[in-house]
């Protein structure tokens, strides 16, 4: 009895979680330009899509927001786990703390207190400020994650690597951070799909060429729902699970992986 | 023989702590020495120091003529066997073995040969591919000596390698250790807590207590006659007691031991001009005889207790007059006498064999 009960809870709550999205999925078929009823299969909200070059261009710059974003992330968070885990340095909880801070920051403060940076420095808006406000949230993650697989790690690695003949340099790059690496992969692609959908730190820092794909929807949304944007989020919805089950993939690597030889 | 590692006036503090307090040390070139000692004694900064992972408060350390006190370990001509083995866990064995050789900028076909070499060295043929987590404990240490030796160190340093073996393994290992050692005549300088693979496997010892070396000589040396009370009770078991002298007779002396049991030794390795003293017997020198023995200086005994340890028999004797001695006899057979706790026996010591060090 209380097992069915459980039972049903536990798919009325998968229903609740993914409904909207298999609707919208199934809508972004439908010929009609009504949400509200069925009318036939057709694919030419697709075709539509396909030839309207602002989204596609929007598309284009959620790209490389995500993808430099990535980059730059992976770079800075790598290099400081590496800094915290390899010295000691006075306030190093307090800058810990500090450096989390963002993951859980609330975004619209995040974005309003860019904005005001930027208008006060003077800094046009574009690619520029919106990469640096994708990169202000998205860094942590990668650094808790290499962090993480940097308290695990044999301290005698980087002393074999030493004693071996490596530079300081070279034991890094040929010891620390291929045992890094199924560490950096989960945390960069954290970063991307954080980057991909994010909507309301770039709503703040981005002008007119800039605007990411979440930013455009969200334009469109707000004039009239159309079921070209259906077919967009279905393939939105689409790009963003194929990332998570990627980045899982990588994470589950990453613990198989044995920490030390 | 040529010195091949020094360290002259050695001090290493970390904070307020003394870890090497004042160490000189020669090591010769083709020796395996020993730095044995209790956790947190000091030896593996010694080691760390002459690796470059440490470097002194003061003193200067020396690899032949050269002084390498300020070198980085990375241009220093040591390589060293790690206790965690620290193999490197995304290259295959012979990736790893290889490191050293990449690192030094050794032509490909010259790598090829010495990796090559450097495995069939330690027996890993077959197994070039696998990765470090798809051998096992006995394996990883090989690999970890191959990738130290394959660079033709001057000196080879190893930190308590064989402690994540099992007994039996770590047998084996000690002697094929030793074994590598004499084939390539190369310098070991190894750490170990294990005063057995000390005796096993090296040339000399060093004995390292707080930070200093108590002892250093050869395993007979450190055994047969202890230069402190610390050497003796660290390497072998042994009974430590107070003397004071009683009466001489030309060469021996006459001295009771704490309790009151009277015993001769020799005169000449009495401390001059003192009455009292610390007299070492090692256990397995005092001889029990159940029957009466018609031996100078045979004292009857009573056994309190008496552990069973297979090839041995170790006793606690109690002489009459309440003298406490260790004694480890040899199970010779079945069928002889065996000895009961609370049985009677007869014992004697040599008086060669007796050790006396200052109070």
């Amino acid at each position: 009895m209380v097992e069915r009960g459980l039972r049903a809870w536990t798919l009325a709550v998968l229903a609740f979680l993914y409904l909207p999205i298999a609707v919208l999925v199934v809508y972004s078929f439908n010929a009609s330009r009504l949400n509200v009823s069925w009318q036939g299969f057709t694919f030419d909200w697709y075709r539509q899509l396909a030839m309207n070059s602002p989204l596609r261009q929007a598309a284009w710059n959620s790209l490389v927001v995500a993808l430099a974003t990535t980059a730059l992330s992976v770079v800075i968070g790598t290099g400081g786990a590496w800094l915290l885990h390899r010295h000691r340095f006075p306030a190093a909880r307090l800058i810990q703390t500090l450096v989390a801070l963002p993951m859980v920051m609330p975004e619209i403060l995040l974005g309003i207190s860019l904005l005001v940076l930027f208008a006060t420095a003077g800094v046009q808006l574009g690619f520029t400020t919106v990469i640096i406000g994708h990169v202000t949230f998205s860094f942590p993650f990668v650094l808790v994650a290499v962090q993480a697989r940097l308290r695990g790690m044999d301290p005698a690695l980087e002393e074999a690597a030493l004693d071996l003949g490596a530079t300081p340099w070279r034991a890094f790059r040929l010891v620390i951070l291929p045992y890094l690496r199924p560490a950096i992969a989960a945390g960069g692609l954290m970063a991307f799909t954080l980057s991909w959908d994010e909507l309301i730190v770039t709503f703040f820092t981005a002008d007119a060429a800039s605007a990411t794909l979440p930013l455009r929807i969200f334009g469109l949304a707000k004039v009239g729902l159309n079921p070209m944007i259906n077919a967009l989020s279905a393939l939105f919805v689409l790009a963003t699970v194929a990332f998570v089950l990627f980045s899982a993939r990588l994470r589950r690597d990453a613990a198989a992986n044995p920490l030390s030889p | 023989m040529s010195a091949n590692v020094g360290l002259r006036g050695v001090t290493k503090r970390f904070g307020a702590f003394e870890a090497v307090s004042d160490v000189s040390l020669e090591v010769t070139a083709g020796e395996f020495l020993t730095l044995l000692g209790p956790s947190g004694c000091g030896k593996t900064t010694l080691l760390r120091l002459i690796s470059g992972f440490e470097q002194p408060t003061s003193g200067t350390v020396w690899l032949g003529d050269t002084e390498v006190t300020h070198l980085p370990p990375y241009r220093r001509p040591v390589n060293q066997v790690f206790q965690s083995y620290a193999l490197f866990p995304h290259l295959t064995v012979a990736g790893n073995i290889r490191f050293g050789l990449r690192m030094q900028g050794v032509g490909d076909t010259e790598a090829r040969r010495r990796v090559a070499e450097a495995i069939e060295l330690v027996s890993l043929a077959g197994l070039e591919g696998r990765h470090p987590h798809q051998l096992s404990g006995g394996q990883r240490q090989r690999v970890a000596l191959a990738r130290a030796l394959v660079c033709r160190p001057q000196v080879l340093l190893l930190d308590e390698p064989l402690s994540a073996l099992d007994a039996k393994l770590r047998l084996q290992m000690q002697l094929e250790l030793k074994r590598l050692q004499r084939q390539l005549g190369l310098t070991f300088v190894f750490v170990t807590h294990d005063q057995e693979e000390a005796l096993t496997m090296s040339d000399r010892i060093a004995i390292v207590n707080r930070g200093r070396i108590e002892q250093l000589g050869t395993p007979h040396e450190v055994y047969h006659r202890p230069a402190t009370p610390f050497a003796a009770s660290f390497v072998g078991e042994t009974n430590l007691l107070t003397g004071e002298i009683t009466g001489g007779d030309g060469d021996l002396l006459r001295v009771r031991l704490e309790g009151g049991l009277e015993i001769s030794l020799r005169a000449d390795r009495w401390p001059a001009g003192e009455r009292r003293a610390l007299v070492l017997i090692r256990p397995e020198k005092v001889h029990v005889n159940p029957r009466p023995a018609a031996l100078p200086g045979a004292f009857e005994a009573r056994i309190e207790e008496e552990i069973f340890k297979g090839a041995t028999d170790h006793l606690v004797l109690a002489t009459r007059a309440g003298t406490r001695l260790r004694a480890v006899v040899a199970n010779e057979s079945a069928h002889g006498d065996i000895l009961h706790a609370g049985d009677t026996v007869h014992a004697s010591l040599h008086a060669d064999d007796i050790v006396v060090l200052p109070a």
